[in-house]
C-alpha cells in the first residue's frame, strides 16, 4: 500500500508528503508525474513529483487544496494509505548540453520547479530561478531553491516579501543586464508562464514550460490533456508535460482548464462540510 | 423432437423508456424454459458450420443439446473449453457476422439465439452457489501478461490452467481494460467482468493494478531483472482519433474514450462521483461504431437529447444492428450522410454547435465501403453543448516507444507471426494492440493462441 510516511504544511493551502512508492521512486526523473487515488471510490488526480528517494523508496508530493480530492488528501495523515498510486507518467524534463538556465516558478508550481533546479544544479548547470507568490504567507521551498540555485530572486505581488512585482520583471532585468540563458524553464499559473513565454519570445531563448492540464488515465487513453503546440493537438500525459513554450496555445490552455471549476468549488465545499460536520458529531 | 419456429426466443429487455434513464442491463436473459425451447430449434448439422464462424471455435451444437436437456452445467463446460469469458462473449460478441451468420436455419428465418444461449448457460453457472476451483499444479514458469483486457485475461488463463506462474500488469486501477472502462455497465455489468477476473485470481493469477509498462517498468526488465521467461503484450488500442476539425479542443468536446471512462471507470452516472462530466442537454455524437452507440446511449441516460452524425447511410454503420436498434429504441436521433467540417463556441469557450455538411456516396473506397463525399455548399448547424468523438482508436505508443527491438506497423499495431510472436524474443503479442480495434472475441482468440505458443516456447527452451 501506499503509506504516507510524512505530512508537513508548507503554507495554508499547500501541503507537503511524503508516500511509500518504490516502484515509482526507482525509476522517476524530475518533470515526470503521478496520479493518485485517496479512496476506492475516489478521483483520479495527477500530481507532478515534487522529489524522489530512490533509496528510501519514497515519492514527495506537494499540493494546493483546490477540490474535494485534494481537500480529501489533506484530511490524510501520517499512517494513512492511499489508495492508488501510479507512476512515473510524462516524460522527464530534458537536461541534455545545458549550460546555463533559468528556472521561473509560480506559486505551487514552484513545487515542480523545484526538482528540476536541483537536478540541472546537480550536473553542474548554472541555475538562477526565480519564484513568485502573492504574499509571504505562501512562499515554500525558498531554503532548497537557494541551495540550487547560484542566483535565487523571490517575487512578491504585494511586496511583502522579497521584490513586489511578477516574475517576468525579474526575468527581463536578468536578461536586460547581460545573462545569456540558452533555456528558461517554467512552471506554474498558464498565466504566469504565457507571459514568461510571450517575454522570452522577445529575447529568442528557447523556453520549455510544463503543463498540468486535467486528466483521468495518464497514459494516452482519454485525449482529456490534449492541447495545441505549433498547431497540432498533443496529449499532455505522454508527449509532456513539458513543451516548447513559444508553440503552446496558453488561451485554449486556460479554457481546458477551467472546464470544470464550478464542480471542483462545489465538491471542495462538501467536502469541507462532511469534514466539519464529522468534526461536530466528534467534537 | 425440434421446435420448428422460424423466429427466436424474444430477449426480454428492459422498456425503452425505463431503460434510457438507468444504468441497469438492458437485457435481462432468457429463463430456463426460453433457453430450453432455444435450443430445441437446433438443428445439430454434421459439418457443424456455426463453429467455423466462432473465432475461438466453441462446439456450439454441442453446448445447445446440453442446453435441451437441461444439462446447463455440462453446457457450461463444453463452452469454458474454447472460451475464457463466455458471460462477457454472449453479452457483447457480435454473432450476427459469426457463429449465427453460418447458422443453417438462418437461411429460412432466424438463426439459433447461440449468443442468447451461451449467456444463458454462463449466468446460470455464475448463479450456482460458489465450487472451489482447484488451483493447478506450478510448473515453476513465470510468464508477464501486459494489459487485463479481454486477450490479457484469455491469454493468463490459459497459462494459468497449465500451471504457469502468471502476473497481468494493468495500468489503470482496475482490471478489465476495454470491459470495465469502455462498455458501459447496461450492455455489460461491471459485477460479470470482476466475477471473470475473480476466477482467474482463483487460478493463483496475479493481477498487478496502478503499473503502466514502459513506464513503472520495462519489458526488457521484466525478462531480465524479474524473471519473467516470456511476456505477453495485450495493451489494446486505447489512443483515441480525433478529426483535426476547428474547435475540437473547445471545452464539452470529449473523445468516447474520456467520456466513457468517465462515465463507467470513474462512476460520473452516480450522483456523489468524484469525477465530474459533462454530457449537456444535447449532445452530438460523431461516428458509427459501436463505441459511438455506447456514447450515445450513456449520454442520453445522463439526460441529453442524442443525435448521431455519421457520414455514410444507416447501411454502411460498423455498429452491431443490435445496439442500433436498441439506441433508435431509447430515442436517439441518427443524422447519416452528415459530417461534421467545424465545432463553434460561445463566449465562454463552451461548445455553441456543430457545423456539418451533407455527403452522398460514391464508389467503394480502399474498405470497400462506398465512399462519401462532400456536397458542395451543403451545410447545416446543429446547436449541442457537447460532442463527443468516436471516430476510432489506435494502438497506444508508449510499449513500442519503450521497447527496444519491437517492430510495429507505420500506424503502431505491433508485428507477429500467426501465433503471436514478436520481433522479440519471448515477446508475444495479440489483440486489437496488433490488428487495430477489432472484437472482445477476437482479442481473446489471439491470446489464446499466444498462450499456446508461449507454452510451446517455455517448453523447448
Amino acid at each position: 500500500m501506499f503509506e504516507i510516511l510524512e505530512k508537513k504544511s508548507l503554507n495554508p493551502t499547500v501541503t507537503l508528503m511524503k508516500i511509500n512508492a518504490p516502484k515509482v521512486a526507482k525509476k522517476c526523473e524530475p518533470g515526470q508525474f503521478i496520479i493518485l487515488r485517496t479512496d476506492e471510490d475516489g478521483e483520479r488526480i495527477p500530481l507532478t513529483i515534487a522529489d524522489f528517494d530512490r533509496e528510501k523508496g519514497t515519492i514527495t508530493i506537494i499540493f494546493q487544496i483546490v477540490g474535494g480530492t485534494t481537500e480529501k488528501l489533506n484530511h490524510m495523515n501520517e499512517g494513512d494509505c492511499l489508495h492508488d498510486f501510479v507512476g512515473p507518467l510524462g516524460r522527464a524534463t530534458e537536461t541534455d548540453g545545458l549550460k546555463k538556465v533559468a528556472v521561473v516558478g509560480g506559486g505551487v508550481g514552484c513545487a515542480i520547479a523545484y526538482p528540476v533546479a536541483k537536478k540541472l544544479h546537480e550536473l553542474g548547470v548554472e541555475v538562477h530561478s526565480i519564484v513568485g507568490f502573492r504574499n509571504k504567507d505562501l512562499v515554500i521551498l525558498e531554503d532548497e531553491f537557494r541551495n540550487a540555485s547560484s542566483k535565487f530572486v523571490l517575487m512578491s505581488d504585494d511586496g511583502s516579501v522579497g521584490e513586489k512585482g511578477l516574475v517576468t520583471d525579474a526575468l527581463k532585468k536578468l536578461i536586460e543586464n547581460g545573462e545569456k540563458y540558452d533555456r528558461v524553464i517554467t512552471i506554474g499559473p498558464l498565466i504566469m508562464m504565457k507571459f514568461v513565454c510571450q517575454l522570452t519570445k522577445q529575447y529568442e531563448i528557447p523556453t520549455v514550460a510544463s503543463m498540468n492540464p486535467i486528466m483521468i488515465d495518464g497514459t494516452g487513453m482519454c485525449g482529456g490533456c490534449r492541447l495545441t503546440v505549433g498547431g497540432e493537438t498533443k496529449f499532455a500525459c505522454v508527449d509532456g508535460p513539458e513543451f516548447d513554450g513559444h508553440l503552446i496555445d496558453f488561451d485554449e490552455a486556460m479554457a481546458r482548464g477551467a472546464m470544470y471549476k464550478p464542480f471542483e468549488r462545489k465538491a471542495h465545499d462538501e467536502t469541507c462540510n462532511l469534514f466539519k460536520q464529522e468534526v461536530e458529531k466528534n467534537g | 423432437m425440434a421446435n420448428m419456429s422460424l423466429k427466436k426466443n424474444e430477449m426480454p429487455v428492459q422498456n425503452p423508456d425505463v431503460r434510457n434513464k438507468n444504468f441497469d442491463e438492458v437485457a435481462l436473459g432468457y429463463t430456463e424454459e426460453q433457453a430450453i425451447d432455444e435450443a430445441k430449434r437446433c438443428l445439430h448439422c454434421k459439418n457443424k458450420p456455426c463453429v467455423n464462424g466462432c473465432p475461438v471455435q466453441i462446439d456450439i451444437p454441442e453446448f445447445i443439446a446440453e442446453v435441451a436437456k437441461g444439462n446447463f452445467e455440462e453446457a457450461y463446460k463444453i463452452i469454458t473449453k474454447s472460451s475464457s469469458l463466455p458471460a462477457v462473449c454472449g453479452r457483447v460478441c457480435p454473432q450476427e457476422t459469426q457463429c449465427e451468420a453460418k447458422c443453417v436455419r438462418g437461411i429460412k428465418g432466424e438463426p439459433v439465439a447461440i449468443g442468447r444461449l451461451e449467456r444463458f448457460v454462463a449466468d446460470w453457472h455464475n448463479a450456482q452457489p460458489e465450487t472451489k476451483t482447484e488451483k493447478p499444479v506450478s510448473n515453476g514458469h513465470k510468464v508477464a501478461v501486459i494489459g487485463s483486457g479481454p486477450s490479457g485475461l484469455a491469454c493468463a488463463s490459459d497459462l494459468a490452467k497449465k500451471g504457469y506462474d502468471v502476473t497481468v500488469f494493468e495500468a489503470l486501477h482496475v482490471a478489465g481494460g476495454v470491459l470495465s472502462y469502455g462498455i458501459p455497465e447496461f450492455r455489460l455489468p461491471k459485477s460479470i467482468v470482476q466475477k471473470e477476473i475473480d476466477g482467474l485470481k482463483e487460478l493463483g493469477v496475479k493481477i498487478e493494478t496502478n503499473t503502466v509498462v514502459g513506464k513503472t517498468i520495462s519489458i526488457d526488465e521484466l525478462i531480465e531483472e524479474e524473471g519473467f521467461e516470456s511476456v505477453f503484450i495485450g495493451s489494446g488500442a486505447g489512443l483515441p482519433r480525433f478529426m483535426n476539425i476547428k474547435g475540437e479542443n473547445l471545452n464539452g468536446v470529449y473523445s468516447a474514450n474520456e467520456f466513457l471512462t468517465r462515465i463507467n471507470l470513474m462512476k460520473a452516472y452516480k450522483s456523489n462521483s468524484a469525477t465530474p462530466i459533462q454530457a449537456g442537454k444535447k449532445a452530438v455524437i460523431v461516428g458509427g461504431g459501436n463505441v459511438a452507440m455506447d456514447a450515445a446511449r450513456c449520454a442520453k441516460r445522463m439526460g441529453a437529447e442524442v443525435y448521431v452524425v455519421y457520414r455514410r447511410t444507416e447501411k454502411e454503420l460498423p455498429a452491431r444492428l443490435e445496439e442500433i436498434e436498441h439506441a433508435k429504441e431509447e430515442g436517439i436521433i441518427f443524422k447519416f450522410l452528415t459530417n461534421p467540417v467545424e465545432i463553434k463556441a460561445d463566449e465562454n469557450g463552451w461548445v455553441k454547435s456543430i457545423v456539418c455538411q451533407e455527403q452522398k456516396l460514391s464508389e467503394p473506397d480502399a474498405s470497400g465501403r462506398a465512399k462519401p463525399v462532400p456536397v458542395p455548399d451543403a451545410f447545416f448547424e446543429i446547436e449541442t453543448d457537447s460532442v463527443i468523438m468516436s471516430i476510432g482508436t489506435s494502438p497506444n505508443p508508449l510499449i513500442k516507444s519503450t521497447t527496444a527491438g519491437l517492430d510495429t506497423q507505420k500506424w503502431g499495431g505491433i508485428i507477429t507471426d500467426e501465433n503471436g510472436l514478436t520481433s522479440k524474443e519471448g515477446v508475444y503479442a495479440g489483440g486489437d494492440a496488433v490488428t487495430g480495434a477489432a472484437t472482445v472475441i477476437l482479442a481473446m482468440g489471439a491470446g489464446k493462441a499466444s498462450a499456446a505458443a508461449i507454452d510451446e516456447y517455455i517448453q523447448n527452451k
